[in-house]
């Protein structure tokens, strides 16, 4: 009879949780579809209110007018300069500095993390980093947006654990055979750690494709803006459709989905790359909980 | 899976070989004195010098920069400013009404965001953790993490869109027969959009740890409570939730530390004059003060002052974390 109640019980819950959950796909796809339909409408069902999770009367003149924008392909060459950029000193930083704190028995190795952990509870604040960027004249360039940005304690920790658990015996025979810190780091430490190391790329690639405050602030001509600038622009009024190129037969057209066209080519890569790169990014995250 | 298996499961700690190590690394005698450990390891230090200067100038140097807080600061002049003033700009900042709007606005919303974004990561864990098929289920957690990648310009841009006088939104509350509403410019809409926005992008990522967390329960948990007679609620009660509270004390220690730094780039690009009894935030604010009209000083006391608040809470949050149920970050 329990058995029975339980399981008639445990159904219905089985039921109620396929409906939420469908509900929170629903949601989170709907938006994204929504701009898909948007960015291939034309204007006249757009401004009615009438594009909804199809496109209509199809029409390829933003996308085209976008993309005939020099503009924007230099904003997107730059994005792709500064994410690779940003990335390989990025790496440099964070494996060097943790492998130092994977030490155990190094002397200072406390303070050395603490250096880096007291960083993620404390900040200078937007203004003296701002000042600071300003006085030492890295307004725009590109240093000014990948050195402020150079380490993220985040990863910093997540390889930090990563190379606190490889076995040591390697390296310790390593030395043993005579190679010194920087060949036990090259040779032996480094390909062991090609997962974290694929896992921290994609980090930080991903979060310098993305962001965009930094090039807002420090950068004021546009021919050095990433496209994530190019595109908050758009969306903020500050470029209209005649900007990007749009001439007056198709000024009405552009202006009514320029917004969702350029969201879709700036989403683009990301979404093309992202079931590759999940599960990457889930392990890393779980790895950089394992630390505590 | 199957290049990652060192990332997915860390092999165990291998500290019983690290006494031996230690012995080996450190001659008796000098095993306290720096000299000798900046003579066995200098190739080590050498690796930290970079990362140490890049904590220094950009991490450090700005939060002696914080002094401007306290010092008359020309643009253009000495970074450290010109001259002490004392607290003029603390009190000026304090016998500002739009300071105590925005300071307002920033507490509802990390409020607001502390009380929906951080049980709704358990809630959903709790659904997907009931998903039998795998495939299904890795079908959902890849759509739900999704929005978490996106650039925050383009989590804006979807909003603006998802709510435009033509949008989908609209389009609802025109089938109902209302007239649509410009969402965007309505201050009594802010709150809601920021919060809805903010649960479409960081709910699903923020089931990870708990998925995590809710595989490591040993089944024979759940065995034992069906044997004394509990259903699937009090299992739920008495072996799930406590199996993932380690996990939900710490994230909410992180979520208290983070209070006040509501969404700073998110606002910034949300909001808009119409918008501001509502939308601006401590942090839009000082950057208009700063960045726009150029009050460098009165901006970093702002900052400082925010910055200050952010390490109490989370400072006091981890010592009563630690006190009532033992979990601290550190």
């Amino acid at each position: 009879m329990v058995t029975l109640a339980k399981s008639r019980g445990y159904r219905a819950f089985q039921v109620v949780n396929a409906v939420v959950l469908t509900g929170v796909v629903v949601v989170t796809l709907y938006p994204f579809i929504n701009i898909v339909a948007r960015s291939f409408s034309e204007e006249r069902y757009i401004l009615s209110g009438e594009v909804n999770l199809i496109p209509r009367g199809f029409n390829l003149t933003t996308y085209q007018i976008v993309v005939a924008d020099p503009m924007f392909w230099t904003n997107y060459r730059n994005t792709v300069v500064y994410t690779v950029v940003a990335t390989a000193i990025a790496m440099v930083l964070t494996t060097c500095y943790a492998y130092v704190l994977s030490k155990r028995h190094l002397k200072g190795r406390t303070f050395l993390i603490w250096v880096a952990v007291f960083t993620m509870f404390f900040n200078g604040g937007l203004i003296p980093n701002y000042v600071l960027v300003n006085s030492l004249g890295l307004t725009n360039s590109i240093w000014a947006i990948v050195l402020p940005n150079a380490i993220s304690v985040f990863n910093l920790l997540v390889m930090k654990a990563f190379f606190e658990n490889l076995p040591g015996d390697l390296e310790e025979a390593a030395a043993i055979d005579g190679l010194n810190t920087y060949g036990i780091l090259g040779r032996i430490v480094l390909p062991l750690s090609k997962a974290v190391i694929a896992t921290m790329v994609l980090f930080y690639a991903v979060s310098f494709w993305n962001s965009w405050f930094s090039a807002f602030l420090y950068l004021n001509r546009t021919e050095l803006f990433p496209v994530t600038v190019y595109l908050r622009n758009i969306i903020a009024g500050a470029t209209g459709a005649e900007n990007a190129g749009a001439g007056a037969a198709d000024l009405t057209q552009v202006a009514a989905n320029i917004q969702s066209v350029t969201i879709m080519l700036t989403v683009l890569p990301i979404l093309a790359v992202y079931p590759f790169v999940q599960r990457y990014f889930v392990s890393g995250v779980m790895l950089g909980a394992v630390k505590g | 899976m199957s290049n990652t298996p060192t990332t997915m499961n860390p092999p165990p700690d291998t500290s019983e070989t690290r006494p031996a190590t230690r012995r080996r690394r450190r001659p008796a005698g000098s095993s306290s004195s720096w000299s000798g450990a900046f003579r066995r390891n200098w190739q080590l230090y050498s690796l930290a010098i970079l990362p140490l200067l890049f904590f220094a100038i950009f991490r450090y140097a700005p939060m002696i920069g914080n002094v401007i807080a306290f010092r008359k600061f020309e643009p253009g002049g000495s970074v450290l400013g010109e001259e002490w003033v004392g607290l003029r700009y603390v009190n000026l900042f304090l016998n500002d009404p739009t300071f105590w709007n925005v300071f307002t606005n920033t507490a509802i919303l990390g409020g607001l965001t502390l009380l929906f974004c951080f049980p709704l990561p358990i809630v959903l864990a709790l659904l997907l953790n009931e998903v039998r098929n795998r495939g299904l289920k890795r079908f959902l957690q890849s759509v739900s993490y999704l929005p978490h990648f996106l650039s925050i310009v383009v989590v804006a841009g979807i909003v603006m869109q998802t709510l435009a006088i033509d949008g989908p939104v609209n389009q609802l509350v025109r089938a109902f027969g209302d007239d649509p509403v410009a969402f965007m410019q309505k201050p009594e809409w802010f709150r809601t959009i920021y919060i809805s926005s903010e649960i479409w992008q960081t709910v699903g990522w923020g089931t990870i740890l708990y998925l995590a967390a809710l595989t490591t329960i040993d089944e024979q948990l759940y065995e034992a409570a069906r044997i004394d007679g509990a259903g699937r609620w009090r299992q739920i009660w008495h072996v799930t939730l406590p199996g993932i509270r380690p996990t939900a004390v710490t994230l909410l220690i992180l979520n208290i530390g983070t209070f006040m730094a509501v969404g700073f780039e998110k606002v910034l690009l949300l909001y808009n004059p119409l918008t501001y009894p509502t939308a601006d935030v401590i942090s839009t604010y000082l950057y208009r003060m700063g960045v726009e009209s150029s009050n460098f000083s009165y901006a970093a006391a702002i900052g400082l002052f925010e910055a200050i608040i952010g390490l109490t809470l989370i400072l006091s949050a981890n010592l009563i974390s630690r006190r009532a149920v033992g979990t601290s970050l550190w």
